[in-house]
């Protein structure tokens, strides 16, 4: 199933699937318990890498997100508004140790459900999300120092709505700044990665967290749409499309709540002539092919300078051919399944609108299962900038190379987009690495490394990657409201 | 970077011209390497290639006849409870003691000597070319020397290069190791120039440490060390070895050095041909876990022999 790029095979190393225990069915999570909904439609999720069901969950419709809005809004006005902030970093930093303990069976559950390869769920999203709770646990007492006043307040009722690539660490980049601000929230987990959300239901069960504090609801766009457009909450925080991002700001229009987004992106990898070459291979490939491509901030753009070009496409090339593509829970996969068959069908599609419009295709030579939902990790050549898949977001392992001549120009085309969520400078120059950083539209920009997370990192986008930010300081401030007297 | 370099200047300017390290970026590729998961029949075969490609060394003053002739006895049938048990490499010693060695290993094994000036390298020339050539006149048929850390930091990058050059020439058949001395070169820069330096001067190997300077060899300098390796085959048409040295005890590291030869240079370098392990202790190590995966239990360490 895995690949054999070189002659040193590597034994399958199958992480055991026995720690998970998953139910055949969920109900969704209010007011501190699991519910059945009556009449509720159910659908199945499905581990993207054998298309096996691995349980059914239930398309909450109207009275279900009522019933989790309320108990949101009761847990805030009754308990977690008034209670101490210290008092609330305990509970958050009681959901940190869980997410710890619980981490190797969470991991592999992300990976089942998401497709993505047990080494990432192992050493990035389990490690990250609870360095998520652990960072915002320490604020939540220390909220006077925020920059937002003497003695701010939360918001009230968060309605969060996150995606599949990075489900339970898009979990905790909005659940833990929301509780520590004293929020309370309703969490709609994507459709195809319902899973590990429900899991952390039972881990705020497990913390003793006081019931309607964190509700989760289960649903495709139309639960999310119920919840975005609900008159009982006070804030939307939304991490997904453009297209539907610029829906729910329609329907925000007009009301007093507030509202974040973290949208879409087609960032810059910029490589220059003097950049770190064998380091600069692994940035492109950890900006581009890390999560299948699933990320908001991927390095779907290659801007190589001219002069350099063949040089390191030569490596770049030899480099994907060690790529080990296959099955997720094999602990040596670097690259694992693409998330659903839907999303494969849109890189598909636009991969083709690639070889249409003249680019030059190349994939890293492998077998990929049968089952399943796949695609090999991807390179197109000759692309220039009025190409589709130099301009649109295509969520795949599939990586655009244009090519500048000088810095002004690289700067020109990095800009060169309605998005602007990241980009990476790639240069041994550190006055470069600064002249490029203060021209480049981006809300994150990397020099010499690219994909890189931290809780006390604010990240968030520019134009049509949206705005507000999460994590750090800045990250607060999308959940208070600034009281200054 | 191709075509042997003239004069100073030039060789100089092609060694600055290299493409940088970023140190964070090295260091991070190779620690990814470090978790592969190699187990069963890939561990069996990784661990067997391991033993093949030991230097089995001992460099003390206090080394005599009758302990390099022990040490070679082990080299040639590192496990007497085995007789599958493949060879090391070669046995590595000071010069004086070749003699003793290519004695007790007959054509079983290489002898490999370590020779000018180790491990300062703080020699004349002429001393460094004397003793090179009395190793090989010995029966040595590798030569593990040193550079001159000093002339390499003072920017004499030519003397190194003559220095080689002319080790090289006193070597006649036997096969050149370049010890960088990565742990007093410092920056990875440094590391990929010598390296380069070393493979343009003739190096058939080279080596990242004497196991006399902490650090010795880690994953990150063999790394940056690989890819110069396999630049310098595709501009230049000539595999050049790697012998990581020093500090490698454990089986579990072994195997990480396997991984990161595996997935840098590819399958061409995996053959003791083309990359060493420098040890001693690392030995019984692999063979306690060969013992193991035969038999399904540990043994311990009286069931391995001391040299």
């Amino acid at each position: 199933m895995t690949n054999e790029p070189t002659g040193f095979p590597y034994a399958p190393a199958p992480e055991s699937t026995a720690i998970v225990d998953i139910s055949s069915s969920y109900g969704i999570f209010v007011d501190g318990a699991f519910v059945e909904p009556v009449d509720a439609p159910r659908f199945k999720t499905v581990n993207p890498a054998t298309e096996e069901v691995l349980s059914e969950v239930c398309q909450a419709g109207a009275p279900e997100v009522a019933a989790a809005v309320a108990a949101a809004r009761r847990a805030h006005d009754e308990v977690w508004s008034s209670m101490s902030g210290a008092e609330r970093g305990k509970y958050i930093y009681r959901l940190a140790r869980l997410l710890q303990e619980r981490a190797r069976e969470l991991a592999v559950l992300e990976s089942m459900d998401n497709g993505k390869p047990i080494r990432e769920s192992r050493d990035v999203d389990l490690p990250l999300a609870a360095a998520h709770f652990f960072y915002h646990a320490g604020w939540a007492d220390k909220l006077e120092h925020a920059g937002m006043g003497r003695d701010p307040r939360g918001l009230g009722v968060a309605a969060q709505i996150i995606p599949w690539n990075f489900p339970l660490l898009m979990l905790a980049w909005k659940v833990a700044p929301a509780l520590a601000t004293g929020n309370t929230v309703v969490l709609k987990p994507a459709e195809t990665t319902p899973l590990t959300a429900l899991a952390f239901a039972e881990l705020c069960q497990q913390a003793d967290l006081p019931p309607g504090v964190v509700n989760i609801v289960t649903g495709d766009g139309r639960t999310g749409q119920l919840l975005a457009e609900s008159e009982g909450i006070d804030k939307v925080a939304f991490t997904g499309s453009t297209e539907v991002g610029k829906q729910i700001q329609r329907s925000l229009a007009g009301t007093r709540r507030r509202l974040t987004l973290e949208l879409g992106g087609k960032a810059a990898n910029i490589i220059f002539d003097d950049a770190p070459l064998d380091e600069a291979v692994e940035g492109i490939v950890n900006g581009i092919y890390f999560n299948q491509g699933h990320v908001c901030c991927a390095g779907s753009r290659l801007l190589v300078q001219e002069s350099i070009v063949e040089d390191l496409l030569v490596r770049l090339r030899r480099r994907l051919q060690t790529l080990r593509v296959g099955d997720p829970l094999d602990k040596n996969t670097d690259v694992g399944a693409i998330n659903s068959a839907a999303q494969l069908e849109r890189i598909v599609a636009l991969a083709e609108s690639g070889d249409a419009e003249g680019a030059e295709r190349w994939s890293a030579p492998c077998t990929l299962p049968e089952r399943g939902f796949w695609f090999p990790p991807t390179i197109f050549t000759s692309v220039t900038t009025a190409h589709r898949i130099a301009r649109e977001e295509i969520f795949g392992p599939v990586l655009s190379v244009l090519t500048f001549r000088t810095p002004d120009e690289a700067v020109e085309k990095a800009n060169n987009t309605p998005y602007g969520l990241s980009a990476g400078i790639w240069t041994e120059k550190g006055s470069r690495i600064l002249w490029m950083a203060s021209r480049l539209r981006a809300g994150v920009v990397w020099a010499n490394t690219f994909n890189q997370f931290d809780p006390t990192s604010p990240f968030g986008g520019y134009g049509e990657s949206g705005f507000g930010r999460e994590g750090g300081r800045a990250g607060l401030a999308a959940y208070l409201q600034e009281r200054v007297n | 970077m191709s075509g042997a370099p003239v004069g100073p200047g030039q060789l100089h300017a092609s060694l600055r011209g290299l493409a940088g390290v970023d140190e964070v970026g090295a260091a991070s590729r190779a620690a990814m390497l470090g978790t592969r998961s190699i187990k069963a029949s890939s561990k069996a075969r990784a661990i067997d290639l391991a033993i093949a490609m030991v230097d089995l060394t001992t460099l003390e003053g206090m080394d005599t006849p009758g302990k390099v002739r022990a040490l070679c006895a082990k080299a040639m049938r590192p496990d007497p409870s085995d007789s599958g048990t493949p060879a090391v490499a070669a046995v590595c010693i000071y010069g004086d003691l070749v003699a003793t060695a290519r004695n007790a290993v007959g054509d079983a094994v290489h002898v490999a000597a370590v020779a000018t000036a180790f491990p300062s390298g703080r020699a004349s020339m002429a001393v460094k070319i004397m003793e090179t050539e009395q190793a090989v006149a010995a029966g040595a048929d590798e030569i593990d020397m040193v550079i001159d850390r000093g002339a390499f930091l003072a920017g004499d990058y030519a003397r190194v290069f003559e220095e080689i050059s002319a080790v090289k020439e006193a070597c006649g058949a036997a096969r050149l190791k370049v010890i960088l001395e990565t742990g007093e070169l410092r920056t990875l820069d440094n590391v990929r120039r010598a390296s380069w330096l070393a493979m343009l001067a003739g190096a058939d190997f080279i080596k990242t440490s004497t196991g006399k300077v902490v650090p010795a060899a880690t994953p990150t300098v063999t790394l940056v060390m690989l890819e110069a390796v396999r630049d310098f085959a595709v501009a230049h048409g000539r595999k050049v070895g790697v012998k990581a040295a020093g500090g490698i005890r454990t089986s579990k590291d072994a195997i990480k050095y396997l991984v990161l030869v595996n997935e840098t240079v590819g399958n061409d370098w995996l053959t003791p041909d083309l990359f060493r392990f420098g040890a001693s202790t690392l030995l019984n190590d692999l063979l306690l876990q060969r013992q193991r995966m035969r038999s399904g239990h540990y043994s311990g360490p009286n069931y391995v022999t001391v040299d």
